[in-house]
């Protein structure tokens, strides 16, 4: 009871925190919004989008990968927080509560994974005006919000893992920048992954490792069911991302452990 | 066996021993003070103590669990208000404080009331729900000391609750340590730099120095081992007149600083005239009670106020200046 008590306190004030904190929200819609009217507007208009995708608009067949984007980035630069917590005071406090850490480390990432599905709610309500032609029915949205669950989930817990080893804010940027930058553009979030099997093979499996890889197909064949961009399937795509969940819950629990302050 | 007790607790930071065989015995409902200066190792002792950095060797118990085998029990029974501050500003003072209770597992139907009567002991009433940035720093540290205590603990350790703050508001925090002290059942470990707070507030106190005790016993016990008052003077020739003047029996310690000269000397009003016979010329004087500062002279050879209180104010800027 203490330990579930523990952990709403430490989700609690993430969120509040989050809250209070409105720059933090406006600055991340930008982002996208950038990504999907000029990015998006401006490959489309230069590629024939009959042949490659069906008729559908680019800048809409990279929506579900701009959804994955924003959770890949959001959740793990929130790992910085504990950069910062650890230099100064804020984090012994936690520490020193009669809490398992392993109770603290599932706080920390759940307030995490909260901040993201809160920041990509926005999204897929300005989605629903921009974009008319995606199924956005009761399932595929439950659908959609499991996929971006679990990659939070994943993306969270490696941001509090690097986060927990790092002394400095920037030695955390850099490293971060080092492993995100390649999961978002090897995740096909702007192409069709499997056009590479033949042009190059080796990127195409390393998109295979890739965890977002998963997400990015799953949701994008719910909200466009078009049978061209189905790549690996719902059901392998649940099975890869709750196998990392699990693998990097339990490294990120081991790491809060043998954290040093 | 006390509250607390160390058995040869040493900390090492690679070449470092930051604390060196620490062997310390703490009663129940006493004061007990650390008092050293910035790097002495004083927060790294509570740090261990309160199981969120293991000792390289040695152990210690706290409130009778081993740190080593039962970390989770010790942090049952204490609180703790940390050298910076670790009060979210974002957050109203309520807030912080509901936050603590579930963390530190006050049942949650308790937790409002436990909320009122904290702040009513550190007398913030009607600052409930303003947030926390926009409390003084006096404020803010109250709050942490009201937070420390808020679910009861046996053991309640004060890393530096004074730092950085201006003399008033030390005096004001020094007065609610002594309430808490007089209406809770409650053992407390302080540490500090300033003497005035170790010399008021603690029952007895450990003089550290490179991780080492290098005096413990009561203030005045201490004050009186160092001996007398302490006659000051400036002398033209410090050298001279300290050989003569530790030939005389009424003087138990004299220390030189460039011209300046610090004696120790019993009964001062018969024994003037012999100080001043030995002490040859000399251009200014002054009469003085025995401090915690010449004890700490005594001891370690340097003055503890040479690093000055800036430095202190420096530290807080600095992590004061991180989160914004
Ligand atoms: N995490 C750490 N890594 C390396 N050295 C440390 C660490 N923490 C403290 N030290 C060193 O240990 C010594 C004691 O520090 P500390 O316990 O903070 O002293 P105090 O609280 O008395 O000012 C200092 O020399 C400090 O630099
Ligand atoms: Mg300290």
């Amino acid at each position: 009871m203490n330990q579930l008590n523990g952990l709403y306190a430490i989700w609690l004030r993430e969120v509040k925190v989050y809250f209070r904190e409105y720059s933090r929200l406006i600055g991340s819609i930008l982002t996208p919004l950038l990504w999907l009217l000029i990015l998006g507007k401006g490959i489309g208009a230069s590629i024939d989008e009959n042949e490659s995708f069906a008729g559908v608009p680019y800048e809409q067949f990279i929506f579900p990968g701009i959804l994955t984007m924003t959770v890949l980035f959001q959740s793990v630069f929130y790992g910085l927080y504990i950069v910062w917590d650890r230099k100064i005071d804020f984090l012994k406090e936690v520490l020193a509560a009669p809490l398992n850490r392993s109770t603290v480390f599932l706080g920390k990432c759940l307030g995490g994974v909260t901040d993201s599905m809160i920041q990509v709610t926005i999204i897929i309500v300005l989605g629903f005006f921009i974009f008319p032609d995606l199924e956005y029915t009761l399932q595929s949205l439950m659908l959609v919000y499991l996929y971006l669950f679990l990659l939070a989930v994943i993306m969270t817990s490696l941001g509090l893992i690097i986060g927990s080893r790092m002394d400095s804010p920037e030695g955390f940027s850099l490293i971060t920048s080092l492993v995100v930058f390649p999961m978002y553009f090897l995740s096909g979030a702007l192409f069709l992954k499997k056009n590479l099997i033949d042009e190059a093979p080796l990127i195409y499996w390393i998109t295979a490792i890739n965890p977002a890889s998963y997400a990015v197909d799953a949701i994008r064949y719910t909200l466009i069911p078009e049978d061209i961009f189905l790549e690996y399937g719902l059901s392998r795509d649940l099975a890869v991302l709750i196998g990392f969940c699990v693998f990097l819950l339990a490294l990120g629990t081991q790491s809060f452990k043998t954290m040093k302050l | 066996m006390g509250v607390i007790t160390t058995k040869g607790l040493t900390k090492k930071f690679g070449e470092l021993t930051a604390v060196d065989n620490l062997d310390l015995d703490i009663k129940e409902g006493e004061i007990f003070g650390l008092l050293g200066p910035n790097g002495a190792g004083k927060t790294t002792i509570i740090s261990m103590l309160a199981t969120l950095l293991d000792p390289t060797s040695g152990t210690a118990t706290v409130a009778n669990q081993d740190i080593l085998k039962k970390p989770s029990k010790v942090r049952e029974h204490i609180g703790i208000v940390f050298q910076d501050p670790s009060s979210d500003d974002i957050l109203t003072g309520r807030e912080n404080l509901y936050l603590h209770g579930l963390m530190y597992g006050v049942p949650r139907s308790i937790i409002p009331q436990r909320i009122d009567d904290a702040f009513d002991l550190i007398q913030l009433t009607g600052r409930e729900d303003d947030l926390v940035k926009t409390y003084s720093g006096g404020m803010r540290r109250r709050l942490e000391l009201a937070r420390g205590l808020l679910h009861h603990p046996e053991v309640l350790f004060l890393d530096e609750p004074t730092l950085g703050l201006d003399p008033q508001t030390r005096k004001r925090i020094w007065e609610h340590i002594e309430k808490i002290v007089k209406e809770r059942k409650v053992t407390i470990i302080l540490t500090t730099h300033y003497m005035e707070e170790a010399d008021r507030l603690c029952d007895r106190l450990a003089i550290i120095d490179n991780g080492k005790i290098v005096a413990l016993d009561t203030p005045n016990a201490l004050k009186a081992q160092v001996g007398g008052d302490t006659v000051q003077m400036e002398v033209s020739e410090p050298e001279k007149a300290a050989k003569e003047l530790e030939k005389l029996d009424c003087v138990s310690r004299c220390e030189a600083r460039e011209n300046r000269l610090d004696i120790a000397v019993k009964d001062v009003a018969q024994n003037l005239p012999k100080v001043f016979a030995a002490a040859g010329e000399i251009s200014n004087f002054s009469v003085r009670n025995t401090t915690l500062d010449d004890v700490f002279m005594h001891y370690t050879g340097y003055d503890i106020r040479d690093e000055g209180a800036e430095g202190a104010a420096k530290h807080m800027q600095r992590v004061v200046g991180i989160k914004k």
